[in-house]
């Protein structure tokens, strides 16, 4: 074995390499040519004929503008809040977790091993109209007699920032805990106060990891059905309901692959766009380098 | 912020007192935000636990009746609910074991030399972890169709696999980077053949960054229902079962095998980080 690795060194990573990579070739290039032929045929269930049915693309996406918005803007308010709850606990735990900075992570990602929908169902409890948090917010006024939060556009984002936290926490705790201490020790030195300090020096060390942050978070949340299925009602469906939906139940395929390249294009521009606004293209290339 | 500007203020005419005053209310402003944080993550987690010991009136376990230890005593106490976690564990074993070897075996290529297509193969792992997943479970129906390969349990685990390749990659390729090829040239020095630094040296060395990469693979795995659901055929897992029982009926035991998943997991992953300590301390 040791002859074959030392003889044949231009093989051996190929050698390495070929089993997983053939998986991944098979079970996510090729489905893709499978989706993208799907979105391009016509015909009914179980009998769909391709023909360049580029139509499939406009149809769909006028048919369905309204659910396509909505998810964006529920993704994107997610994420938002996202990153505004876990900035200051990445940036604890990083700095001030001292030797338990792995048992503290370990506690930010514990409640993400409780099943995905039992979590939500978790939280349909406690959203629910004769839960606590609705009676409280009902005698401070803040709710309406009667105002609910369950099948509101706030439960399902709520779900929404809960359900997606892990993936904004981790890039954000990595980023900061690289930070290198002396350099902000360095700002404080050179009489910047602790606000400068931060603002300028720990803040944009900080940036891949808000960056790969809001890209994991946001992605997943634009695609996600489960929250608005079980917190929401068909006035709070996103693209992800419709998607499953078409599939599953209407069998449209077409249409349903039509509509899932058209997500998968909004994702991509919307983070193209967000790359260029925070200035990361060299961030990336340095990071995929 | 605001109710540190005065201290902001002085800070400038003297340093030393009012800086340790600042930093004392922001370490203390900084604690207590990680206190309700946390709270907050555990707080669905709470209510999962305490809601594994009620017992429901109706076929809803969404309001508190009553405290009692029989859902913890008959957890599989429902039609269909064995079969289907014993689906999830089989499928999350098969799944995260292939995927390791697959995925270890990548980001050891990846690391270890460099070789034409290494960006192309970066792409390839990186693609799938930015695709959600409801279209990722839609195109490996369409593929599934296509090629007439009835859905079950195998196109369950292929679609595993699939998706937690990347994850293994990435967790694998993060230790290996920090790895001191000097103990292997000092074994290769002491007459050790390359497969045997590899078993005796690299291996030993790589292993935590492994063994949470599979942790994570059986997570992710056993969680796992956006790709699952479009991919499983008649076959029930743990999660597809969940979401069939909201629209129907949500037994207390749902909330057991959520919790026992909850505590097996949280357990593994914290011997993982304990032995890690260890380790670090060991050779420090």
């Amino acid at each position: 074995m040791g002859k074959f690795f030392h003889r044949s060194r231009w093989a051996t990573p190929y050698a390495l390499l070929t089993p997983g990579t053939a998986w991944l070739v098979i079970f996510f290039v090729v489905p893709m040519y499978y989706l993208a032929k799907t979105a391009l045929s016509q015909g009914l269930f179980p009998l769909f004929s391709f023909g360049w049915a580029w139509h499939n693309f406009s149809d769909a996406v006028s048919a369905y503008q309204t659910q396509f918005i909505r998810s964006l803007e529920y993704a994107g308010i997610a994420t938002l809040i996202a990153l505004l709850v876990s900035y200051p606990l990445a940036y604890w735990i990083a700095f001030r977790g001292g030797r338990w900075k792995n048992l503290f992570l370990l506690l930010v990602i514990a409640p993400f091993f409780v099943t995905y929908l039992i979590r939500t169902l978790a939280w349909e409890t406690i959203l629910s109209d004769n839960g606590l948090v609705v009676r409280v917010l009902r005698d401070v006024h803040i709710l309406g007699a009667d105002g609910r939060l369950l099948a509101t556009s706030a439960a399902v984002i709520a779900g929404i920032t809960y359900n997606f936290l892990p993936f904004m926490v981790l890039p954000l705790y990595v980023s900061l805990e690289q930070v290198d201490h002396r350099l902000v020790e360095a700002a404080s030195d050179l009489y910047a106060s602790r606000v400068t300090s931060f603002a300028r020096v720990t803040l944009p060390l900080s940036l891949p990891g808000v960056f790969a942050g809001v890209l994991l978070t946001f992605i997943p949340a634009a695609g996600d059905f489960i929250n608005a299925q079980l917190l929401g009602t068909p006035q709070q469906y996103m693209i992800g309901n419709v998607i499953q939906s078409e599939f599953l139940a209407v069998r449209d395929y077409p249409t349903a692959a039509a509509l899932s390249f058209v997500l998968m294009g909004a994702i991509l521009v919307l983070v193209l766009i967000f790359a260029r606004s925070l200035g990361t293209d060299r961030l990336t290339a340095g990071a995929a380098a | 912020m605001t109710a540190a500007t005065p201290a902001v203020a002085s800070y400038r005419s003297q340093i030393a007192a009012p800086t340790r005053a600042w930093m004392f209310v922001r370490r203390h402003v900084l604690d207590v935000y990680a206190l309700i944080a946390l709270g907050y993550l555990f707080l669905p987690i709470a209510i999962v636990i305490a809601f594994s010991f009620n017992n429901p009136a109706g076929r809803f376990n969404y309001t508190w009746q009553g405290f009692t230890w029989k859902n913890w005593t008959n957890p599989f106490g429902f039609p269909g609910l064995s079969g289907a976690v014993k689906v999830s564990i089989e499928i999350a074993i098969l799944s995260s074991v292939v995927a390791t070897i697959l995925g270890t075996l990548i980001a050891l290529a990846l690391v270890r030399y460099r070789f034409r297509g290494s960006a192309t193969t970066n792409l390839l792992i990186f693609i799938p972890m930015t695709t959600p997943e409801i279209v990722m479970g839609a195109s490996l129906l369409t593929l599934f169709l296509n090629w007439k390969i009835p859905q079950g349990f195998g196109t369950i685990l292929i679609a595993h696999i699939a998706f937690n390749i990347s994850y293994v990659v990435v967790t694998v390729r993060a230790r290996l980077v920090g790895f001191d090829r000097h103990l292997e040239e000092a074994a290769m020095d002491l007459g050790a053949n390359e497969a045997v630094t590899f078993y005796r040296v690299t291996l030993p060395l790589i292993m935590p960054g492994i063994l949470a990469a599979s942790l994570l693979a059986f997570a992710l795995s056993i969680d796992d229902f956006v790709i699952t659901y479009f991919n499983a055929g008649t076959v029930t897992t743990f999660p597809l079962f969940v979401w069939g029982a909201a629209r129907v009926s949500v037994p207390p035991q749902i909330n057991v095998i959520g919790t026992a998943i909850f505590v097996i997991a949280v357990g593994l992953m914290l011997a993982n980080v304990l032995w890690q300590n260890r380790r670090a301390r060991r050779y420090a």
